[in-house]
């Protein structure tokens, strides 16, 4: 049911198999085929998803995480950066994901969030302290590591939710309508951010949206789930 | 990405997996554990009672199935009264409550009295039945506070009248007294489900079609909470129509209702009467099914009439009489309770208090002193009972609904059937065979014993309380917690847990409230070796000094009062610095 399978620049897949891979995915609910995709993801490009409510977008992000429900029937395979992680729980994918919501722990303080994300690897607390406090400054949130979340304005709020996500040191990102909630000025700016920030860390980047214009500025191959009058 | 994070990683990924695979098998067992601890002993104190029913109890000796018991139960003078009182109380104590509740919804969504209504409504289910049925007897009571607010000006009593108001033989200060209980319950229930059918919304059509508030309401919403609160009501009826405490303290005693009377049987010292006495159970149990499938019929004939009335489009909108009664009984509900309280209070600080004196002559401290040594055994039992109970009904409510997350299984109506099962079926009509069972595998009278006879009737509080918050909230917190690398066990004690928990605190409030409350588990699975502050204050009443009464009372209200101020207050002292968990998302 896809209109056609994603294109990515030659250039920037050095290694065939680097980025998200989707294969031979299928996804039924009650016995009626839902989608059908085969794609792939290179590092540092966005995809984008379009389609619909019922399309089954937000079952496409579910498989790729590892959290399909149980009423699905699915097939298909994962692959990260060349290795099948179809097998895996969610935690140990390491595929990070925002939503329109910017879903910060509201018991825990904005550095209390970040630490949350941090690999245990890095165990030194001051090492730790310090990765937080730099991930901050970039985002333009120098000092804010004590503050609690609730007291930072939306913009702010969407920001840590990134950093975090990107502390947790994911090798894809998704993106499940991230922008929708935000005020148009806003919206463009930290749209902007996202990719940019996803870019800088060569990360593939798959997005479900409703937006037009956030497919277009993601500049990367679209795909339309769920329309079968217009398909190929 | 440092490769030594890559590296250290991998190392661990093994570790989580493993216990992804392991844990789960612990899990998964909780919900048949949990079925097995509230309704195994309900089965099995059922059958229990159905066997000496009909004569078989080899303890007393009794081997040979018969029709026995049946005769001695059904040749008890007075057993035709004592069914009576019991199934009138039942139906007019349901009715009653519902009807009063149905009003004052109805009446006040929408307004400012709903959120006092709301307001009111934790201090009122956290007293027991019990202390709230003193704080009424206290009140109303020939020589109770109304009687000496109105002596002798108005009623020129000096000396408190001859007439019956408490124990009245047709049963109407226990319906009161069971009605102020009630009707706080009912209204949780009914706050709950209005939530599920968007009632807000459904108020607001129903007035901009030019309806009045009131009949709006019950055209328009009360016809789908119904069937939310149908297991709840169910549980009313049961309730009332076979409560011990209450009816201890304020129905009348010769005859009393069929539950006491089959009480006083099982504690005679003659132990024959056991057997009619499980006869009695078993005629409670068809009693109160009898009285459940009636309401059922009285249901659909009120559907049936009620669809008429709705279609038929009357506006009904000069209603202010009926907000205006709306009012007046919530306000007395909430005034008797708290009033008795208050009484409870004075008593239990009076020295001398003369009739008609409105307040004691002089203050003393002695009733407490007095108590305070026979005092402190009760109370350690009360709290390591209710906490025992409430711990273990917690672990048993999160381990079920944590299964449901991970392992995507839903509820049906069916299970919320089972979880009201022990909440509907007579108290008596399974304690005293649950008994018989737990000394036919001699652990009975054990502290284990009382603290499961507690934990079938915490566990469904426990669980109704924690359900609806645990399933309502935000998954996708789970969600990007475990994409940040967190396992399922990590995402329950750091994120989930944290984040539910004033309602998880909440819920333990009300388990640990349900226990200090009960008398008949106590007595009976205790088998009277075990005072808490409940068997206590009803073993006072009819000893009928106020004083001791107001101290015991007191007590039994305090302790599930402080486990409500924790509730509230230990999230509030975490928390102080984090604004998004005091209005949780």
């Amino acid at each position: 049911m896809i209109t056609r399978p994603a294109t990515f620049p030659r250039d920037t897949a050095p290694d065939p198999g680097a980025g998200l891979a989707v294969e031979n995915l299928r996804i039924a609910l009650h016995g009626r085929e839902l989608l059908r995709l085969t794609t792939r993801v290179t590092p540092g490009t966005v995809v984008t998803v379009m389609g619909p409510s019922g399309s089954g977008k937000s079952t496409l992000l579910a498989f790729v995480m590892g959290l399909t429900d149980p009423a699905f029937s699915v097939q298909g395979r994962v692959l990260l950066d060349g290795r099948d992680v179809t097998g895996l729980p969610p935690q140990a994918r390491r595929v990070g994901i925002l939503f329109q919501d910017d879903l910060l722990f509201p018991h825990l303080s904005v550095g209390g969030n970040l630490a949350f994300a941090l690999p245990r690897a890095i165990a030194d607390r001051r090492e730790r302290r310090t990765r937080i406090e730099e991930a901050l400054a970039l985002a333009d949130l120098a000092g804010f590591a004590d503050r609690d979340p609730a007291t930072l304005s939306g913009g702010q709020r969407a920001r840590v939710a990134l950093v975090r996500v990107l502390l947790s040191e994911p090798r894809a990102l998704l993106l499940d309508e991230p922008f929708s909630k935000l005020d148009a000025g806003l919206r463009r700016q930290f749209r902007e951010f996202v990719f940019a920030r996803a870019r800088d860390k060569g990360l593939p980047v798959l997005m479900v949206t409703h937006d037009r214009q956030d497919a277009e500025a993601a500049g990367g191959p679209i795909i339309t789930l769920g329309a079968p009058a217009d398909g190929e | 990405m440092a490769p030594a994070s890559e590296e250290a990683y991998s190392a661990r990924r093994p570790l989580s997996l493993r216990l992804a695979l392991r844990r789960p098998r612990i899990l998964r067992h909780v919900p048949a554990i949990t079925l097995l601890v509230m309704l195994g002993p309900t089965a099995a104190g059922v059958v229990g009672t159905l066997l000496p029913a009909f004569g078989y109890l080899p303890a007393l000796g009794g081997y040979a199935l018969g029709l026995e018991p049946w005769r001695a139960l059904f040749a008890t003078p007075g057993l035709g009264s004592s069914v009576r009182l019991s199934v009138s109380a039942g139906f007019v104590t349901t009715f009653l409550s519902l009807a009063i509740v149905a009003l004052v919804v109805a009446a006040s969504q929408g307004t400012r009295m709903f959120a006092l209504v709301q307001r009111a409504l934790s201090p009122l289910l956290s007293v027991p039945h019990a202390a709230a049925a003193f704080g009424l007897a206290f009140l109303i009571a020939p020589s109770g506070w109304i009687a000496r607010a109105l002596s002798p000006w108005a009623t020129g009593w000096e000396t408190p009248p001859d007439v019956v108001v408490l124990n009245d033989p047709a049963g109407l200060a226990m319906m009161a007294g069971l009605i102020v209980k009630e009707v706080p319950f009912l209204l949780l229930m009914t706050l709950a489900a209005l939530g599920q059918v968007d009632a807000r919304r459904s108020r607001q059509v129903a007035l901009s079609l030019g309806y009045g508030p009131v009949a709006g309401w019950l055209k328009g919403v009360f016809p789908r909470i119904y069937p939310q609160i149908r297991l709840p009501v169910y549980a009313v009826l049961a309730y009332s129509m076979s409560v011990v405490d209450v009816a201890i303290i304020l129905a009348p005693t010769t005859p009393p209702p069929l539950a006491v009377l089959l009480v006083r049987w099982l504690n005679d010292p003659d132990l024959a009467l056991r057997f009619q006495a499980s006869a009695g159970a078993v005629l409670q149990l068809l009693l109160v099914a009898g009285a459940i499938a009636i309401w059922r019929l009285g249901e659909i004939l009120v559907a049936r009439l009620g669809r008429r009335w709705i279609e038929g489009g009357g506006r009904g909108r000069r209603d202010r009489a009926a907000r205006g009664l709306a009012g007046l009984l919530a306000g007395a509900c909430f005034l008797s309770v708290a009033l008795g309280l208050v009484g409870l209070v004075v008593w239990s600080f009076a020295g001398l208090w003369s009739y008609p004196d409105t307040l004691p002559d002089n203050w003393t401290l002695r009733t407490w002193m007095r108590q305070a040594d026979s005092l402190l055994a009760p109370v350690i039992t009360t709290v390591t009972v209710g906490l025992a109970a409430t711990g273990v009904a917690l672990m048993l409510g999160l381990g079920c609904l944590e299964n449901e997350v991970r392992f995507g299984q839903r509820p049906t109506t069916k299970s919320l059937w089972l979880l009201y099962l022990p909440l509907i079926t007579p108290q008596i009509g399974f304690l005293f065979g649950l008994q018989t069972f737990l000394t036919a595998l001699d652990v009975d009278r054990s502290w284990g014993a009382v603290v499961l006879a507690h934990l079938v009737f915490v566990l469904p509080y426990v669980f109704l309380a924690l359900a609806d918050p645990y399933r309502t909230w935000d998954r996708r917190y789970a969600i990007t917690a475990q994409c940040l690398g967190a396992g399922p066990d990590r995402v329950f004690w750091t994120v989930r847990l944290p984040m539910l928990l004033i309602p998880v605190l909440t819920a333990a409030a009300i388990g640990f409230a349900v226990s200090v409350g009960q008398y008949l588990p106590t007595l009976l699975i205790g088998a009277g070796r075990f005072a808490t502050v409940t068997t206590e204050a009803v073993a006072l009443a009819s000893g009928g000094d106020r004083r001791v009464i107001g101290v015991y009372a007191l007590l039994q209200m305090a302790l599930p009062f402080l486990g409500f101020a924790l509730a509230v207050g230990l999230p509030a002292l975490l928390f102080r610095r984090r604004k998004g968990m005091t209005h949780a998302p």
